[in-house]
């Protein structure tokens, strides 16, 4: 039982990031993350420069109080009391005053500034994901858990937009207080300057060595909680299965596993952050104790005045919350990193798929498709070819149709037309011009594929229709979807075209998506059309009157049918048998039955779907 | 991208106009983001599952007092070495002394109490998440279907990834929260102690700042509400383009896309503006207060010592605790939104943890053995998903064990429903059904679980290998087992031929595989599961007639010696029966096998008369109009 546990979690385990991890280089990670920073030199001046105003101000404070602490000394020394060593009094506390404003007035600049460069880079990055999640290539996304993408546009991006905020504007602060404040101390009083500034180096040295560790414990950290979140959403999508078969047992075993392995995790990142934390605060706070015994000392020597003393205890409390937050800011450099590493693992993703340096735009003249031994294989799976040697020509008011045993790569043959995945070999040319010289754009406009799933957006039936060309006129919309058969039964709902579907609208059969999305594809004017097993849902009758429509649509351009029922393929122009990636048999419906071979073999099957000798005899070869 | 970031998209140059027919992302606002700052009833709740762990809690509540203890002894002991270091002016150093073994003792009892207590409220909320999650995981198994029939995944999956930090930051904001208050009285009651009117005049700062607090708040809450939102708008905008990545490509939609995200994306980022706004203003407000409490400390304070009411050790003293004495006034702003943002999903997550759970096993339920036999009895059965919509009315049948009989009917008939209840995965409302002569309302789920396998309509696989998914049902099988199913199945070859074999990860959902070997692989899981009883929806899709085929041939594999229980749509399946069901409307309306119910010329000849290879391919207008003759006559 368990060792099914491992298994399964193993494999869960195996996939995307494991190549954010080899990339990263921490150190690069972050210079990557500052130059981006940087790319906002106005926001990112007005942080640095509040912060510098911020840091003066504060450091001011502690003289003022000095000054103000030994001017009551004075005056008792003096034996000068009374009004007007009283209202001598006033000038410091006014001071003390506006210099506490202003530095509240700078730090609430240094604040919003630093967040709003956190928030123009998470905007950026925002878009730059976006951007790419959507160029990536289908080779890419049949790879990657798409859990683990939203994830890196939610927790990773939050990672890198609080860097600016929660790690530079803090190393600047820190040095700035911990710099000035040194400066000002050694100056007044070296040794106990020195001692004050004591804890620094231990603090440095702690932080760096935290950062790394915290960096490889977020890393898994993250891959962990990876897992779980995969356990679970599969667990709650395939519920019905669970309950089916009674696997709730072994369903809370898979997630007490997962959820055991991150919560591990998550403890060792207590582990590594909170010493760090304490001990931090436990050197300054002994630095502080140095102060006060030799500063005591000090003062009975009658070396320093009690101001001074006041002065440097205060700068040291002035500290004291910075000193606490370095925990935080180590926490924010690892975040970053250990975050920025993964979203740059995303975004330096190579697109398979794209425009070759001096692609040229596609212009249809003839019309002719031609694929020219095609050959291809899956990436990553290059010794199984799907594809081999397929050859064939198509031209304008063609319709070409592709039957096959399943996986026998007549998808994958559709696929290849749009460039979803590149050929292995040969080429596939349009006009002549080989497919891999033509710009994305307007290939992709030119080839329509009506694909076999079809996925709804969570908006109007309308505008899911439309989804191709958004600017269309409603009769088109109507008459593209009274050809598909679905007109009629869009106006039996409530709300008509206007009624929501997807993932929180309203849901549609599997033979109604799939009539939405032939709806989709007539919506588009493309010269080469492919209808990749889309009716495989739909019943027999509404398809017969779809493929009324679909003959009308076809001709000015090539048609390529993929389907398992015959029925729709007789009038096409070609047909080709494939099998296991290879054209087996060719021609009209007529000769490829007058061949008596595979071709013809189907057809009988499927004359009699429900005869027992065409199932005892099997019929598969 | 290589250069870092690029936000134009390399499609075609766009002239920014918005088409009319194009939205990204959907978002409705459906739940509060923001709940009131204390809810009791959701504390308590809250605190049951912390309960577990309430020795860490009260060690680090203690360690915290102590640390709270410590940060206000060390300005007293600074103040004592002062004081002694101006009076006794040379010769008496063991005061001092005195002052640095205390001030030793304090830092070192500091370091040990923050370490105590950051470890321990670190760990202890972890766990109350991990816990918490794992509760509602658990209990998700266990609720009744209906629940998860109407409630997304997406929706779900927020509770036990999002919600669940909330209530992780509440607990750790809540014991500092604890300490911030401890040290705000710590420091009042220290500087009241000190002097009692330099403290009053000190805390007269306050009220205005609970005014001003009072006004802003609404203010900030409606900033940071919008800027929650637009966050979720964002990330549903996101999760919908990574879901359908490739119908954006086929047709063509990047461009657009681009755009319409672009401005949900740029709408996040004014709405985080403001809110950063709104947040930071509070900033100067505090700080000027702190001068000003320190200006009256100089000025009047300043007097006070040269008029020799106080020592000068108290004013420093004084000095220090106003600089800390708003400390936790700032941090307690802070923790007011993180409370809110908690008892909003300690109330959404409550409400996943209430669902009733309908279907549980009675206190001394049977186990049903082999040995009872595998017959299925529907006794006066009425059932429906809600009170006075019944799916099925009255129906009564039997399978006897080993019998083979197919459920026929149109869309809505109640056949699906029917099934679920042979699992008992929903509860009758009248009536009885019984497996093997028992109701199934007297034995464990358990043991019912493992004399029925179900075969859906949907192949659903998991992520991992092709053997895992197979022996899903029963995770002990050999790999012998899982083979010889396989082969009896004809799946062993398509799966031999895969990158790994049995190995073979399967990717998402199985989508590596075609919707008729994802349908193979579920029937292999079902023989493996070796059951008395098999019940299975066939595929309403139309597969390649040679996944046809094979299909067909595993059926009868299947059925082999068990009781079968079939929801039919293709004829081939139907005449294959040892008898049929016909359900119509939630009734039973013609029972019998094919030639006996072609004789009786009802519903179901009319059906098959019509000469379709499977019921699902007869056009709903037929279906009406037979329905309607029938129900004439």
């Amino acid at each position: 039982m368990s060792n099914a546990i491992g298994t399964a979690t193993n494999a869960l385990n195996s996939s995307t990031h494991a190549e954010a991890t080899r990339r990263g280089r921490g150190l690069n990670t972050l210079l990557r993350i500052t130059r981006m920073n940087l790319r906002h030199p106005r926001q990112v001046a007005f942080a640095f420069c509040s912060t510098i105003g911020a840091v003066i101000l504060q450091l001011l404070i502690p003289q003022l109080l000095g000054r103000a602490v030994d001017q009551t000394q004075l005056a008792i020394g003096d034996g000068v009391t009374g009004t007007t060593a009283e209202q001598a009094l006033w000038t410091p506390a006014l001071l003390l005053l506006g210099v506490s404003a202003l530095r509240g007035l700078f730090t609430m600049a240094q604040n919003y500034f630093a967040e709003a460069v956190g928030h123009h880079v998470a905007y950026e990055l925002r878009l730059a994901c976006y951007d790419k999640i959507q160029r990536l290539s289908f080779s890419y996304h049949d790879r990657v858990h798409s859990g683990d993408l939203i994830m890196l546009g939610i927790l990773d991006l939050d990672g890198v937009r609080t860097y600016f905020s929660n790690a530079l504007v803090r190393v600047l602060l820190l040095s700035m207080l911990i710099g000035i404040g040194a400066y000002t101390m050694i100056s007044t009083d070296p040794v106990l300057g020195l001692v004050a500034l004591s804890f620094v180096p231990f603090v440095a040295w702690r932080s760096s060595v935290t950062q790394l560790r915290l960096r490889a414990t977020w890393l898994d950290l993250q891959e962990r909680l990876s897992v779980l979140s995969r356990v679970m959403e599969e667990n709650l999508a395939g519920i019905r299965v669970v309950r089916a078969f009674s696997a709730q047992a072994y369903e809370m075993l898979k997630f007490d596993r997962a959820s055991k392995n991150a919560l591990d995790r998550a403890h060792d990142q207590v582990d590594v952050s909170v010493p760090n934390t304490s001990a931090t605060t436990l050197s300054f706070f002994f630095a502080m104790g140095l102060v006060l015994w030799i500063g005591c000392n000090k003062l009975i020597a009658g070396d320093i005045t009690v101001g001074t003393l006041a002065t440097f205890l205060t700068f040291m409390t002035i500290l004291q919350m910075p000193v606490r937050q370095i925990g935080l800011m180590v926490n924010a450099f690892a975040r970053a990193s250990t975050c920025g590493s993964r979203l740059f693992a995303l975004l330096d993703q190579d697109i398979a798929i794209r425009d070759a340096p001096g692609a040229r735009p596609l212009e249809i003249s003839e019309g002719i498709l031609r694929f020219d031994n095609v050959s291809f294989a899956y990436p990553g799976t290059e010794n199984r070819a799907i594809l081999k040697n397929i050859s064939f020509e198509a031209r304008r008011g063609e319709t070409i149709a592709i039957v096959g045993p399943p996986g026998s790569g007549k998808s994958t043959m559709a696929h290849l037309i749009p460039r979803f995945y590149d050929v292995s070999g040969g080429a596939i040319t349009i006009d002549g011009h080989d497919i891999r010289g033509i710009t994305l754009a307007t290939l992709r406009k030119m080839v329509a594929v009506a694909q076999q799933d079809a996925f709804l957006f969570t908006t109007t039936i309308e505008n899911n229709i439309a989804y191709g060309d958004p600017w269309a006129r409603e009769q088109r919309i109507e008459r593209a979807s009274e050809s598909a058969q679905l007109h009629n039964y869009i106006l039996s709902l409530p709300s008509g075209y206007e009624t929501v579907v997807g993932e929180r609208g309203a849901s549609l059969s599997g033979g109604q998506r799939q009539r939405l999305t032939i709806a989709r594809t007539m919506m588009l004017r493309p010269s080469i059309v492919v209808f990749d097993d889309s009716t495989a849902a739909i019943d027999g009758a509404t398809e017969q009157r779809i493929r009324a429509a679909i003959r009308r649509f076809a001709k000015d351009r090539v048609t390529i049918i993929i389907a398992h029922r015959l029925s729709l393929l007789t009038h096409a122009d070609q047909i080709l048998f494939v099998d296991n990636g290879e054209i087996v048999e060719r021609g009209t419906h007529q000769e490829l039955l007058a061949k008596r071979g595979r071709y013809k073999g189907l057809h009988d099957l499927q004359l009699r779907p429900g005869d027992d000798n065409a199932i005892a005899n099997g019929g598969v070869t | 991208m290589a250069k870092g970031h690029v936000i134009e998209p390399e499609t075609e140059s766009n002239d920014g106009r918005r088409p009319p027919r194009a939205v990204v992302g959907s978002h409705r606002i459906e739940e509060e983001m923001f709940g009131r700052a204390f809810d009791n009833n959701i504390i308590r709740r809250i605190w049951a599952f912390v309960r577990p762990y309430r020795a860490m809690v009260i060690i680090s509540v203690a360690a915290l007092m102590i640390f709270t203890g410590t940060q206000l002894l060390i300005p007293l002991i600074i103040r004592y070495a002062i004081d002694h270091a101006m009076t006794s002016a040379g010769a008496d150093r063991s005061a001092l002394l005195a002052a640095a073994e205390a001030f030793g003792l304090t830092i070192l009892v500091n370091f040990g109490a923050a370490y105590t207590q950051e470890t321990a409220v670190g760990k202890m909320a972890e766990n109350v998440l991990f816990d918490i999650r794992r509760a509602m995981f658990g209990h998700l198994q266990k609720v009744s279907l209906s629940f998860m029939d109407k409630t997304e995944v997406g929706r779900l999956m927020s509770r036990l990834q999002g919600d669940v930090y909330a209530i992780h930051e509440f607990l750790e904001t809540s014991i500092y929260s604890v300490a911030d208050f401890a040290l705000l009285f710590g420091i009042v009651f220290v500087m009241l102690y000190l002097d009692f009117r330099l403290g009053l005049l000190t805390l007269s700062v306050l009220p205005a700042l609970v005014i001003i607090r009072i006004v802003w708040l609404p203010r900030a809450r409606h900033a940071f509400m919008a800027a929650h939102e637009t966050n979720s708008v964002v990330n549903g905008a996101l999760a919908e383009a990574i879901h359908g990545v490739r119908t954006i490509q086929s047709m063509h939609r990047q461009q657009v896309n681009f755009m319409l995200y672009d401005d949900k994306a740029h709408a996040n980022l004014r709405a985080h503006l403001i809110a950063a706004r709104c947040a930071q203003v509070m900033v100067p407000i505090v700080d000027g207060l702190t001068g000003l409490a320190m200006a009256v400390m100089i000025a009047v304070g300043g007097s006070m010592v040269m008029n020799g009411r106080i020592d000068v050790g108290v004013l420093v003293a004084y000095l220090f605790y106003i600089q800390r004495f708003f400390d936790p006034i700032r941090s307690l702003t802070l923790q007011y939104s993180v409370m809110q943002r908690a008892m909003a999903s300690g109330k959404r997550l409550t409400d996943v943890l209430d669902v009733k759970i309908e279907v549980q096993d009675k206190p001394g339920a049977r186990v049903l053995s082999p040995e009872m036999g595998g017959s299925v009895e529907f006794r006066n059965v009425t059932f429906g998903y809600e009170p006075n919509r019944p799916v099925l009315k009255n129906v009564s049948f039997r399978v006897d064990p080993g019998e083979t009989v197919a459920l026929v009917g149109p869309t809505g008939s109640g056949k699906s429903s029917a099934m679920a209840l042979v699992r008992r995965l929903y509860d009758v409302q009248q009536g009885q059904v019984l497996v093997g002569g028992h109701d199934v309302r007297d034995l464990t789920q358990e043991s019912l679980g493992g004399q029925i396998a179900m075969v859906l309509q949907e192949p659903f696989l998991f992520t991992g290998t092709v053997f895992d998914n197979i022996r899903y049902h029963k995770t002990d099988a050999t790999r012998d087992k899982v083979i010889e199913a396989a082969k009896a199945l004809c799946a062993h070859d398509f799966i031999m031929s895969l990158a790994n074999g049995y190995e073979a990860e399967l990717g998402e959902r199985g989508g590596n595989l075609s919707l008729g070997q994802r349908q193979l692989i579920s029937f292999a899981r079902a023989l493996v599961a070796d059951a008395k009883i098999l019940v299975l929806d066939e595929a309403t899709a139309n597969i390649d007639s040679y996944t046809e085929i094979l299909i067909q041939k595993a059926l009868r594999k299947l059925l082999e010696d068990r009781t079968g229980l079939v929801i039919a749509h293709r004829l081939a399946t139907i005449r294959g029966a040892d008898r049929i069901i016909v359900l119509q409307n939630g009734q039973v309306i013609e029972t019998g096998n094919h030639d006996q119910l072609m004789a009786m010329d009802g519903f179901y000849s009319k059906l098959y008369n019509l000469n379709y290879a499977s019921f699902d391919d007869i056009p709903e207008e037929k279906l009406h109009t037979i329905a309607l003759a029938g129900s004439r006559t």
